[in-house]
């Protein structure tokens, strides 16, 4: 019997012949933020753990409560910054040079194809966009990984989506992966991979890729994955530069022709709808047209899903020229500080200054609730981010619709959710 | 082991941000989180449990982000035990790493609010004390059960020798 891609990473990372259903694998990379780093610096000191099997594998990316909100906030990077030196961890990340984690890490060359990550943050599924196995964890399991090298896992079954037919216009990753979830449920592949294929997932750019592998934890899966192909490999030689390089092995990161899925969904793109996630599970998932009578007071564009220079230019497309809605708080935050100077070199930051948008410093800040963007009681928020949940973005009393930047941009000009096409 | 406690219960697909919300994730205090356990969800919650008890949840508890807040929370304001129907992987694999006790039982909707329950844990028992329904659920898998034996993570990586 063959094996995933999943499978296959896994089984390369432990010394057993056969792969067994629990392993204890040897880890490339784990990471944490400034939420939960913090939370896997307690447990490492309590387990009175005094070394790092690895310092080069460990980061420390700052990007949840920043820029720092409170004394707090600014405490928790204090503790990651000593504990770094502490250990020589090299790849602490302050907010002046990375960005969100899942956009960053991918730039920084510290996730890479083939590679087994782990990360303790939900989004960690990203990285199986550049065919990663790449696994969100909690603290404690960074805080093991920090000083074994190792971590555990069940290995998992996968379901695999294949998806046909034609792309409508502005139809993107966020829509497909919306329209998946909503097809399934937010536990329609629990404890399992989800493997993203078909023509349309080949035509996808990587952006709209990792905005679906991004998301495979909102149906409840261990991982998203993509096989990597072409596209790939020229993508991460322009993000990740000389920091990429393309080896041998990468030529084996694909499911084999006999590999066993739990479940195999076709799923036809022609003539799919934009798709919205309405209040509070990403799973409730509607057409666009039939929200137009929604009336939203925010509009927040980015996030480590949709905060990538496609999705920016998406929305200063529509944006531009054009004025957001008075009392649209309409917010712009890249994904990272390249993406950020590369919208910049592009025109795109002008233009949103210009719509009346504001851009804010990549950071989760407003998709968690943190801060930046919080939302009071009875209102209503488009957001490209991933989470829908009650109370996500501030009040218990809020409300999140989740869609594509596409829809994001359209509806902070009219005040109502709103298919890009509508616009005058 | 047995745990003796009263029933709270949770629908469905219960997330993180229910169980903890995410402004308070600057703490890792256990007593702070606890005090702010299912907040955005049900305000008076922290008033009415009291140590021993036990949440009740339908599926996939725990659903969403990674926060080990939130069964560092649960844990905080005295649950003993939570038993759902089926959990969000990330919670489950934190829960069994900090030695949060739980239980997979799919007719964990026949339990109901405050029903006083009598678990014995390393036979996976669960006896309604209120209404006289036992239940029975399986084990976990042997690899799982090692490190709830050890009480957690940490300690079973100790036990193991597995440190490098």
């Amino acid at each position: 019997m063959g094996l995933t891609i999943i499978q296959k990473i896994l089984k390369a990372h432990t010394d057993d012949k056969t792969l067994r259903d629990f392993v204890h694998a040897k880890v490339d990379f784990c990471f944490g933020n400034d939420i939960t780093a913090p939370l896997a610096v307690k447990a490492f000191n309590n387990a009175g753990f005094d070394k790092v099997a690895y310092p080069d594998r460990i980061g420390f990316i700052c990007d949840h409560f920043l820029p720092a909100r409170d004394k707090t906030a600014a405490n928790n990077v204090k503790l990651l910054r000593d504990f770094s030196q502490k250990y020589k961890i090299k790849h602490f990340y302050d907010i002046n040079n990375c960005g969100i984690e899942h956009v960053f890490n991918i730039e920084a060359g510290l996730v890479q194809p083939g590679k087994l990550v782990i990360g303790a943050d939900s989004h960690t599924c990203t990285y199986g966009g550049i065919g990663s196995a790449s696994f969100g964890v909690g603290s404690t399991d960074l805080a093991v990984a920090m000083h074994t090298g190792k971590c555990w896992f069940k290995v998992p079954q996968t379901i695999k989506f294949v998806y046909k037919g034609k792309m409508p216009k502005w139809l993107s990753g966020k829509d497909l992966m919306l329209a998946t979830i909503g097809k399934i449920g937010v536990d329609g592949a629990l404890y399992q991979a989800m493997e993203f294929s078909g023509p349309v997932i080949r035509k996808l750019s990587m952006d709209d890729r990792l905005a679906m592998t991004n998301m495979a934890i909102e149906a409840g899966g261990k991982a998203g994955v993509i096989e990597p192909d072409e596209l790939t490999y020229k993508y991460l030689k322009v993000v990740q530069g000389s920091k990429f390089k393309f080896n041998k092995s990468m030529e084996k990161l694909y499911s084999d022709k006999d590999a066993s899925y739990s479940e195999i969904i076709e799923i036809d793109v022609t003539g799919m709808s934009l798709q919205v996630a309405c209040p509070h599970l990403p799973s409730n998932v509607k057409p666009v047209e039939s929200l137009k009578k929604i009336k939203i007071q925010q509009s927040v564009i980015g996030s480590c899903t949709n905060g990538r220079i496609t999705d920016l230019r998406v929305a200063a497309k529509i944006l531009k020229n054009r004025k957001v809605k008075k009392g649209v708080r309409t917010i712009i935050f890249p994904g990272s500080y390249a993406i950020y100077r590369q919208a910049e070199k592009e025109g795109l930051l002008k233009i949103f200054a210009e719509s009346g948008c504001i851009v804010s410093s990549p950071t989760c800040g407003p998709c968690l609730g943190g801060h930046s963007g919080i939302l009071d009681k009875g209102e209503s928020a488009i957001a490209t981010t991933n989470r829908n949940f009650i109370g996500r973005m501030g009040s218990p009393e809020s409300f999140v619709y989740l869609s594509s930047p596409a829809v994001a941009a359209a509806s902070a000009l009219t005040g109502n959710i709103t298919h890009p096409e509508e616009l005058k | 082991m047995i745990i003796k406690g009263h029933a709270h219960r949770f629908g469905n697909d219960i997330n993180t941000d229910d169980i903890i919300a995410a402004t308070y994730l600057d703490s890792q205090d256990p007593k702070f989180l606890g005090s702010k356990c299912m907040e955005n969800i049900d305000k008076d919650f922290i008033n009415r449990v009291k140590p021993g008890d036990i949440i009740v949840a339908g599926k996939n508890f725990g659903c969403g982000s990674s926060r080990e807040h939130a069964p560092v929370s649960i844990k905080g304001c005295g649950i003993s035990l939570v038993i759902a129907e089926s959990f969000a992987r990330i919670f489950f694999r934190n829960a069994i790493n900090i030695g949060l006790p739980i239980i997979e039982l799919k007719d964990a909707f026949k339990i109901k609010e405050k029903d006083l329950l009598e678990v014995d844990l390393s036979r996976g028992i669960i006896e309604d004390v209120s209404t006289n329904d036992k239940f029975s659920t399986q084990i976990f898998p042997e690899f799982l059960q090692e490190i709830i034996t050890y009480g957690g993570l940490v300690s079973w990586v100790k036990g193991q020798g597995v440190t490098k």
